[in-house]
């Protein structure tokens, strides 16, 4: 009895050991052949576009495959119509399941999650993966995101309407004197405890050289420094700008915010009225709405040249 | 030698070394600063950035690590003498695990705490750290009378750890930046900028030192257990509930004014001791003053080594410290 039963057991098991293994060898049937992004973008645009990169979300709404986006990241906030979306994570803890789930054919990733594009990938899921750096890379994303989703023509103007607007900027403070410029991202609110300034690196500090400012920490090989109030005197800037994003400021905290830097009356920046706080994601989102940002940055810095 | 010479001995060198510490570091820095400019009276306040860099950056500054030196390395001593442990700190019943959370959640979800010239992030520390200190308390009191130091220990390593899965959970639900800043938190910031935070600290630190002023014989019996002691005549209750509060006390208001700088507490004791022995009555007032020079010397370091970039504080004790406790508990073994 015992030994017949046995043999039930492993017949049994068997039998689930080859369903098992019909349905993963009908689904390798089922997998897309390989093929360079861009040869099968030309051919077969991407209908399902998932993106965990909030710039390039953006990106992907300017040069309008925005109705193909189907999920989002946590942060995404811009434009509008992505509060709608599923979100399925970000950097630290994307949720793959889910975007398995969705059917996507293309996933927008970081280029540092090399173990979520290799999970992807495992499920033939054709990755964009997004390489943080200065602003040329920029227009060089918006190029090559237009080839991954077939959209090359519409990236194409895009990327050449930006490369105008920054060019004018660029234009707009030609032979103008250089102020010197601190940028901080990020500081204590109402103090000047824990500040965060841009280094001579990225695209904030690119940002300031366009708008024709010498950063004052341009020497600096790194992208953001946590500085003293002993470096804000010594570097002694003519302009300091103060960047606050995510929640918007009321007026008394934006009163509050400016008095904080009276504390330090000596720095000429200070002492001349020029410190200019500026609100809003399109300063720290390296997305198109990047050359708003320029903008502001280069009204602050020259005023004088300013065209809007 | 009495022992009244020996701590008028101890205090006047361990004093003359805290406030030569105080006096020196502001004179040094990465930037190069004119004593005679500094103090030029006939130049507007306004205008004198080198008066500024002085009285506004590194004076604060120096003021904020000698507290915070002081009260960490105080808090270290009473707190092995109450746990009757040398591996003790001051962080091990809880109070930075309680005032980091309290920073994180100030941190990540900015509300106006702000309150009489302190942003929130300290405020929210300092209450942070009072809460935990209520629960470690609460929870070694409970269900007894008197005091179980077993029960205090267990009762901080456990807070430590529900704390610290609170704070990871905090900094996963904050964005990129937000949980860079918390992490930087974490290693220590004494560049407070101004007066303002050292005295919204000062009152809660001078308490904890009335306190510890009281202490040190009681403590010294302490150590032989708590029978040993009650026999000799020390109310062992009194002496432990008024360890355990002035030393979170004082550690609590310290983490808030600079962040969980660690190895203070553990590293000025243990120092201390190899010079004048094991007498509280000699140990605490000068771990208290070679704390505050200590931290004084470490900001120094911090706040030079790569200028213009600060390095945290924390950075400097740990890369001190470690290396200094690896040979402690080899030189024990």
């Amino acid at each position: 009895m015992g030994a017949v039963v046995g043999c039930t057991r492993a017949r049994d098991t068997l039998a689930w050991m080859l369903v098992l293994l019909a349905g993963f060898g009908s689904s390798a049937g089922r997998a897309r052949p390989a093929a360079s992004q861009a040869g099968a973008a030309k051919t077969h645009p991407p209908q399902r576009i998932v993106s965990v990169v909030p710039a390039v979300t953006e990106m992907l709404f300017a040069i309008g495959a925005g109705p193909r986006v189907v999920a989002v990241s946590s942060f995404d906030n811009w434009p509008p119509e992505v509060r709608t979306l599923t979100r399925v994570g970000a950097l630290l803890d994307p949720d793959v399941e889910r975007i398995i789930r969705l059917r996507a054919d293309v996933v927008v990733v970081y280029g540092t999650q090399s173990d979520v594009q290799a999970q992807l990938e495992r499920a033939h899921i054709t990755t964009f993966p997004y390489v943080l750096g200065g602003l040329d890379n920029l227009t060089a994303t918006i190029r090559r995101l237009g080839a991954a989703v077939g959209s090359q023509a519409q990236a194409e103007t895009v990327a050449l309407g930006i490369e105008a607007r920054l060019g004018a900027i660029r234009q707009r403070v030609a032979g103008q004197p250089h102020p010197r410029v601190l940028l901080v991202f990020g500081r204590e609110p109402g103090t000047l405890r824990a500040i965060d300034a841009s280094g001579g690196v990225g695209f904030l500090s690119d940002i300031i050289a366009l708008a024709g400012g010498d950063n004052v920490f341009a020497g600096e090989k790194r992208e953001s420094l946590r500085i003293s109030t002993e470096a804000v005197l010594a570097a002694a800037p003519d302009i300091i700008i103060d960047l606050h994003y995510g929640s918007g400021l009321t007026p008394e905290q934006i009163d509050r915010e400016r008095a904080a830097w009276k504390t330090l009356p000596a720095v000429p920046a200070v002492r001349n009225g020029r410190v200019a706080l500026l609100v809003g994601d399109e300063f720290v989102v390296p997305g198109p709405r990047l050359v708003d940002a320029a903008e502001a940055i280069a009204d602050v810095i020259h005023p004088q040249r300013r065209t809007r | 030698m009495s022992l009244r010479r020996r701590v008028f001995i101890t205090v006047l060198v361990f004093g003359g070394v805290a406030v030569a510490a105080c006096l020196l570091a502001p004179l040094v820095g990465s930037t190069p600063l004119s004593l005679r400019r500094v103090f030029d009276r006939g130049l507007p306040f306004r205008d004198n950035a080198d008066a500024q860099i002085f009285f506004i950056s590194r004076l604060p500054r120096t003021l904020a690590a000698a507290l915070v030196g002081a009260a960490l390395a105080a808090a270290g001593v009473v707190i092995q003498a109450l746990l009757r442990n040398p591996l003790a700190t001051p962080f091990t019943l809880g109070v930075s695990a309680g005032a980091a959370l309290g920073a994180m959640l100030a941190i990540t979800f900015p509300v106006s705490l702000a309150f009489a010239g302190v942003s929130s992030v300290p405020v929210a520390s300092f209450a942070g750290a009072l809460g935990a200190v209520a629960i470690v308390y609460f929870l070694s009191t409970v269900r007894r009378r008197g005091l179980s130091t077993n029960v205090l220990l267990l009762a901080g390593i456990t807070l430590n750890s529900f704390f610290s899965s609170l704070i990871l959970f905090v900094q996963y639900l904050a964005d990129f930046t937000q949980t860079f800043r918390t992490v930087r938190w974490l290693m220590g910031d004494l560049d407070v900028g101004g007066y303002a935070p050292i005295l919204a600290a000062l009152p809660f630190m001078a308490l904890g030192f009335v306190v510890f002023a009281w202490l040190p014989r009681s403590l010294n019996l302490l150590t032989l257990g708590a029978d040993a002691a009650s026999a000799r005549g020390v109310d062992v209750l009194r002496t432990q509930r008024l360890a355990f509060f002035s030393a979170s006390l004082a550690t609590g208001a310290a983490v808030s004014l600079g962040g969980p700088i660690g190895f203070i507490g553990i590293i000025v004791p243990h120092l201390v001791r190899l010079l004048v022995g094991a007498d509280h009555r000699l140990v605490l007032p000068a771990s208290t003053l070679f704390g505050a020079a200590f931290l004084v010397a470490c900001d120094v370091l911090a706040r030079t080594l790569l200028a213009p970039m600060d390095l945290p504080v924390g950075i400097i004790t740990a890369l001190v410290g470690g290396p200094f406790f690896l040979w402690l508990l080899i030189r024990r073994s």
